[in-house]
């Protein structure tokens, strides 16, 4: 790998740029790997670069039915936070959030990662009670957490509705939260994985498991079958159906969800505002662009594409927010299939096939989970055991009664 | 955005109904293990593809029906009443 620095940059510079290598290799598919990942999103690719580069797995291939970082990874509003209600859900999220806040260190890939705040606002005095009881549940679990009333929400952000429809009696913040370029996170990632000795395969569609017993013993897919001793599924939307090749069932339904942005204008909103009430997430990124996302589409579906009537109400929802952005021009508006479980948490670790790894559920909030997701996954394949963050993320949790229901707590926008 | 057609007022558009999930997901017995239990609450068939489903026409004659539905290309093949198999 091509270590990035100032003087490296200098160097091209004089060259006229010309003379920048390929990111990634991308070699061809070799016949056996000791670990294949499937699926190249964010968390595919973490789960790559933290097996070869902290677990020391030397043979690892990572299948991409199409191009890296093209579905979830690449249709997201890049928000990380970790203001989580349970425990479990916190110390796991947080850990995340701590690897995003060295990841750019770490990848040697600038992420872009801004940690201006995420401002929940609450709307009634009904709502201050459960955001006070959310406060003290996150502090609780060793998260910043801090109330804010309402002159402090209009310091922070004071191009918000003066005299909006559900009056602001104060917001629940989270400062460390943030966000990054989710096209760098992917990027880096598949650049250290690649550096580290990972097989990046792209356009490489699995078409089957290949099973012994209980145990998985290969993977067919467009290019040929691969022999392997685990495999990671980190499939999002897809997951039930690459479940069913193996033979079991997950408590999935894949759904739409939308988002768009604005054309790109100067800074005028340094944290993320978000309302459950009103149903609307809002952010500018570096680029300048308003983006914003809402609620999902009601139905199943794989199509990737949302319903105006969806999109209409999160535009509705942000105005009113938000009156100054109705003078803007949208610019992209883009949907991506979601894989929802019933508590709304992940579903990740052992599977009922021995040597096959699942890590799916993400829903509406991966994003900000592809550095721990990853570097947990890693772990659990390495040592054919849970990692301590996610043994309650388990599948099996749904046969125990064991939900990890944060679908109340976390909110409308994860 | 989806057009549905009703089967007692004709088609209508999606923001008409309400979605009600997949259809013919049978209660177990009450002797039932939690496997089966757990199955019956959480676990659903999530097909790329034709999807039988359920939907509630709550802005029109308020009814239940379910519908056969395409989940990649959003084409409804069948319409058919509560009770039905639609098969």
């Amino acid at each position: 790998m091509q270590r990035y620095s100032l003087l490296r940059v200098l160097g091209h510079a004089l060259r006229r740029n010309r003379h920048w290598g390929q990111a990634w290799r991308s070699p061809p598919l070799r016949k056996s790997y000791d670990v294949v990942v499937i699926g190249g999103g964010g968390h595919g690719l973490a789960t790559a670069y933290f097996l070869v580069r902290k677990y020391g797995v030397r043979s690892v291939a990572l299948l991409e039915r199409g191009h890296i970082g093209q579905g979830n990874s690449g249709r997201n509003t890049q928000v990380t936070r970790s203001n989580y209600f349970y425990p479990v859900s916190s110390s796991f999220f947080d850990h995340s959030l701590k690897l995003y806040e060295g990841l750019g260190q770490e990848l040697n890939f600038n992420v872009m990662f801004r940690q201006d705040g995420l401002i929940a606002l609450v709307h009634s005095v009904h709502e201050l009670e459960s955001a006070r009881r959310w406060a003290n549940a996150i502090r609780m679990n060793g998260v910043d957490a801090e109330m804010l009333d309402e002159a402090e929400v209009r310091r922070l952000v004071p191009i918000l509705n003066a005299q909006p429809r559900f009056p602001i009696v104060g917001a629940l913040m989270q400062r460390r939260a943030g966000i990054s370029r989710h096209d760098a996170t992917v990027w880096g990632f598949a650049r250290g994985a690649s550096a580290y000795g990972a097989d990046l395969i792209q356009n490489c569609e699995v078409t089957g498991l290949r099973r012994s017993g209980d145990r998985i013993t290969a993977v067919e897919t467009s290019q040929g079958v691969v022999g392997c001793e685990r495999v990671v599924m980190s499939v999002s939307n897809h997951c039930s159906v690459l479940a069913g090749l193996a033979g079991f069932e997950l408590p999935i339904t894949t759904m739409t969800l939308q988002a768009m942005v604005s054309e790109p204008i100067e800074p005028v909103l340094d944290p993320c505002v978000i309302s459950s009430a009103i149903h609307a997430y809002v952010s500018q990124s570096d680029r300048g662009e308003i983006v914003m996302g809402g609620g999902a589409d009601v139905f199943n579906s794989y199509r990737q594409r949302g319903s105006f009537h969806v999109t209409r109400g999160i535009l509705a929802a942000v105005l009113e927010l938000f009156p100054s952005f109705s003078r803007l021009k949208l610019m992209r508006q883009w949907a991506g299939a979601v894989d929802i479980s019933p508590d709304t948490s992940p579903i990740m670790g052992l599977t009922p096939v021995r040597g096959l790894y699942i890590n799916c559920g993400w829903g509406t909030g991966g994003y900000k989970a592809i550095p721990a997701g990853g570097d947990t996954m890693a772990y659990t394949v390495a040592h054919d055991e849970p990692h301590p963050l996610i043994t309650r993320f388990d599948l099996g949790r749904f046969e125990r009664g064991a939900l990890i229901d944060e679908g109340a707590a976390a909110g409308v926008a994860h | 955005m989806l057009r549905i057609p009703c089967p007692y007022c004709g088609p209508r558009e999606e923001v008409e109904f309400h979605y009600g999930g997949p259809a013919h997901v049978a209660r177990p017995e009450l002797t039932a293990s939690d496997r089966e239990w757990s199955h019956y609450l959480y676990f659903r068939q999530n097909p790329k593809g034709p999807y039988r489903e359920r939907w509630l026409h709550a802005a029109g004659c308020g009814r239940w029906f379910n519908v056969l539905r395409d989940t990649v290309s959003h084409e409804i093949h069948r319409v058919y009443l509560m009770g039905e198999r639609g098969e």
